[in-house]
């Protein structure tokens, strides 16, 4: 059995990370998820959170603003439409991110409010998870 | 028959013309290269994006419940025709071929009887379709102010787009850009962004997907995601396109140029020539005489 996956993390605008990982934490939509080699295939959008990469020893983080994941026996790919090192991102990022899902709420109708409301949630969930 | 000194600055104006395209030439190649690269780099994402896509629009394509977006909403009366074109000139025919492109597509569809509404990315091409199309004009975005198209840029036109079609400004959405293939090569394309066509090739295998949630709600938030990527490769496309059209016109502009003063300098050695002759003729005709 493999005990490793490919795993690729791309953004529109490039490839972030492409390695063999032996699992991969996904913030989906529905909550989080492990994937790890041998997955049934999945696919899933984000929401905004902390993708987790382990790889051998390694363990690299990268937080993401949503997208989606696909998942295959034996690849993960995050479709991001926004991704960045933890370690580079910055508080302003995230106010950013904080105060344009507000504003999407504030613009939401009836049918999407729950989603807006959802995402401000989210984003509120990630800052402090980062402790920004 | 112009005198020397006219000759003289001809001569050095062209030359000074030729230093310009050079330059313009060499800054276009460089810029290409940037741009080249950026449009490789954004090409894995719109390939997963378009695979996913198509993989599920093929699924819900037929159902009733296919959101807008995919079906479209029915009609096919009004068509909204993006035109991007780049926000500055001397570029060959870059500019002047999409919009040759969409006005094909303009006529036609008014051959039909349809509506057309055209929303033009970048300057030059609104310049060229205000004279002929001018009413036909609903919105123009510009991009002068963006050094590097980025995928922001793209997701505004694209939430935009989706915004009119959710207001029912129009039916059917096409985009029309400038594929690149070489230096020389570029390809005025057209490409129907609402409702949405996948070049779907039945998965093979088929592996089937298990979706949280599930497809519907998927698609529905995919959907924007896979035009807005759409809109920017076709921006990414549309920026090397020009680069490298600029680069091959600077590259013959700088060859006419060289052509121009090699014509000039023969004509100014002529002249000098001559007027030398005239001068010598003019002396010993003067001590015969004596």
């Amino acid at each position: 059995m493999a005990d490793t996956m490919q795993f690729d993390l791309v953004s529109p605008e490039r490839k972030l990370a492409s390695v063999a990982a032996s699992q991969v934490q996904i913030p989906g939509m529905g909550g989080d998820l492990t994937a790890m080699p041998n997955h049934a295939p999945f696919l899933t959008t984000l929401r905004p959170g902390i993708l987790r990469v382990v790889s051998g020893s390694e363990t690299s983080e990268f937080v993401v603003t949503g997208g989606f994941a696909e998942v295959s026996p034996t690849a993960a790919s995050i479709l991001a439409e926004q991704a960045v090192p933890r370690s580079e991102v910055s508080a302003e990022m995230v106010g950013d991110l904080l105060s344009r899902a507000e504003s999407e709420l504030a613009e939401a109708t009836d049918e999407t409010k729950m989603a807006a409301g959802q995402k401000v949630r989210d984003v509120l969930a990630l800052k402090g998870q980062l402790s920004l | 028959m112009p005198s020397l000194k006219d000759l003289k600055n001809r001569i050095e104006s062209v030359k000074s013309t030729r230093k310009i395209t050079k330059a313009m030439q060499m800054v276009a190649a460089a810029k290409l290269r940037r741009a080249q690269e950026s449009a490789e780099n954004a090409r894995p994402y719109a390939e997963r994006m378009e695979a996913v896509l198509g993989n599920l629009a093929s699924g819900v394509a037929n159902s009733p419940s296919a959101p807008r977006l995919l079906a479209g909403n029915g009609n096919s009366q009004t068509h909204l025709l993006v035109v991007a074109t780049s926000e500055r000139g001397l570029c060959g025919g870059f500019n002047s071929s999409i919009v040759k492109l969409a006005k094909i597509k303009v006529d036609s569809l008014l051959a039909e009887g349809k509506t057309v509404k055209i929303l033009t990315i970048g300057k030059k091409g609104r310049e060229q379709l205000k004279r002929t199309l001018g009413d036909n004009l609903i919105g123009h975005v510009d991009l002068s102010d963006v050094k590097r198209v980025g995928y922001g840029d793209a997701a505004a036109i694209a939430h935009d787009i989706i915004n009119r079609f959710n207001a029912d400004e129009f039916d059917v959405c096409s985009i029309f850009y400038s594929r690149f293939q070489n230096v020389i090569t570029q390809v005025p394309t057209e490409r129907q962004l609402i409702p949405a066509v996948f070049d779907s090739e039945e998965s093979e295998g088929g592996s089937q997907y298990e979706y949280e949630p599930e497809e519907g709600a998927i698609l529905a938030d995919l959907l924007p995601r896979g035009l807005a990527t759409h809109v920017f490769t076709a921006l990414l496309e549309n920026g090397a396109s020009e680069q490298g059209a600029r680069m091959s016109a600077m590259d013959n502009a700088t060859r006419n140029a060289g052509e121009m003063i090699d014509k000039l300098t023969i004509q100014y050695n002529r002249s000098r020539q001559a007027a030398i002759t005239t001068e010598l003729i003019e002396i010993i005709a003067g001590a015969e005489a004596l």
